[in-house]
């Protein structure tokens, strides 16, 4: 596809194709609620021009799943712990949270909160997404089988 | 962002060439390398420029390497990120590449530039400051040749630099180390992690076999329009036996060598009084601390 010089990544994803689980929540790079993965690597896609990904692999919230039937670890782990509240900021949490495991398959505590410090949540639920991101790298990379929400055991 | 023509130029002299052109023009050109602060400027329409040259795709401007004799040379599309976990920039100075990794968000890391970061001349940054206190030199290449140039004499006020039309910066050198050569970078943080920085001392230090400061070099960030190096200070401690009143004498005169802005991060008064405090632990740390290697703050 051929896309204007002047668009910026997050109104190519959300506007152009569709992909509205990137959030734009400030618009300048702070709140990490457009955090997208640019061949592994996590960037803002509101201060990325949307040229910059010409030959790249970009990866968003949407494609992190392997099919409608599963999640990955983390996708179901923030389900299990309430790592989130309103859910705004999740879809940017749970990317910056895939590199950093990728990064980090057994990250510190610190190491998390460090990591995650750039992706801010305005419900301040920021133990239960910590939480999440330490029981996901216990529960390796395996992707688990999708289930209805609210009908399960607690962990 | 308001429309404006892209230029990819594949080779430094093809991005001098077109940059040349553009300005002859009398074009708005503005060159682009992470693109994080442009972007932003853009977008918030503070900057409208008519033509961009993003120089991505220009792979000699890429790349961190040692340099004979124990220097690094740093291009200018170097990312932070790829600063602060590059085994060149570990091997050359710890506390330089820690300085990287204290710059916003990994997030950002992996896109921002150093080239990038110099250019839009933030005074509240980060590497500036541990650059100038490591004696960095930067190189700004033009079609009609290149000069280079202290760190400290590119800034010359907030988001103003000497960089002439037709110029691009091409390198960052750093000068071998000399051995026992101690540094590192404070981050006064009163409120989040991936703040600017309030006010911000980096330094460096040398003993010599009786105790004695044998070099210092000193700089600030956030305390002025520009990163401020302490020369003052450094003369005031050079050849000195470090005590702690020695220290406190010479820090005591750096509330009357900045000019920091008052903002949401403190007043001027208050940043004066800490950009003293901090210069002083980060001189007390560097005296103490043999192997000058210190725990992340």
């Amino acid at each position: 596809m051929t896309v204007a010089a002047h668009v910026r990544l997050i109104d190519l994803l959300r506007d152009d194709l569709g992909l509205t689980g990137t959030k734009e929540g400030c618009g300048v790079g702070v709140c990490g609620a457009c955090s997208v993965l640019v061949d592994g690597q996590l960037m803002s896609a509101c201060l990325m021009p949307a040229f910059f990904i010409d030959g790249t692999t970009v990866l968003t919230i949407e494609g992190l799943a392997p099919d409608a039937d599963h999640l990955t670890p983390l996708q179901d782990a923030f389900i299990r712990h309430g790592g989130f509240q309103c859910g705004i900021c999740t879809p940017g949490q749970i990317v910056a949270a895939t590199a950093l495991l990728d990064a980090h398959p057994r990250p510190t505590t610190e190491q998390v909160r460090r990591w995650m410090m750039g992706n801010l949540c305005r419900c301040t639920g920021y133990y239960k997404i910590v939480e999440s991101i330490l029981a996901a790298a216990e529960s390796g990379t395996t992707a688990v089988v999708r289930q209805p929400v609210g009908i399960r055991a607690a962990p | 962002m308001k429309p404006f023509q892209l230029h990819q130029p594949a080779t430094q002299a093809e991005a001098l060439a077109l940059l040349a052109e553009c300005q002859q023009r009398g074009d708005d050109v503005h060159l682009m390398a992470g693109g994080t602060s442009l972007v932003l400027l853009m977008n918030l329409g503070l900057l409208q420029a008519t033509h961009i040259i993003a120089l991505r795709n220009i792979s000699e401007l890429h790349g961190i390497q040692s340099t004979p004799g124990g220097g690094l040379a740093i291009r200018p599309l170097a990312t932070h990120r790829e600063l602060e976990l590059s085994p060149a920039v570990q091997a050359y100075c710890p506390a330089l590449a820690e300085t990287f990794g204290h710059v916003a968000t990994v997030r950002i890391r992996n896109q921002a530039t150093l080239g990038g970061n110099l250019a839009h001349a933030d005074p509240a940054q980060d590497p500036p400051p541990m650059l100038i206190a490591l004696d960095a030199q930067i190189v700004l290449t033009s079609q009609t040749g290149e000069r280079s140039l202290p760190l400290e004499q590119f800034f010359v006020d907030y988001l103003t630099t000497t960089l002439q039309p037709g110029e691009l910066l091409t390198e960052i050198r750093l000068p071998p180390l000399p051995a026992g050569t101690r540094a590192t970078y404070q981050k006064f943080l009163p409120r989040t992690q991936d703040d600017y920085a309030t006010v911000s001392v980096a330094a460096t230090l040398r003993v010599d076999a009786d105790g004695r400061c044998a070099d210092v070099r000193v700089a600030l960030g956030g305390a002025a329009g520009t990163p401020v190096h302490l020369r003052e200070v450094e003369d005031a401690l050079r050849g000195e036996k470090l005590t702690d009143q020695r220290i406190a004498d010479a820090a005591a005169r750096v509330p009357e060598l900045v000019d920091p802005p008052d903002d949401a991060r403190g007043s001027a008064t208050y940043k004066r009084r800490m950009a003293r405090v901090w210069t002083a632990r980060a001189l007390h740390d560097l005296r103490d601390q043999p192997n000058g290697a210190l725990p992340t703050p």
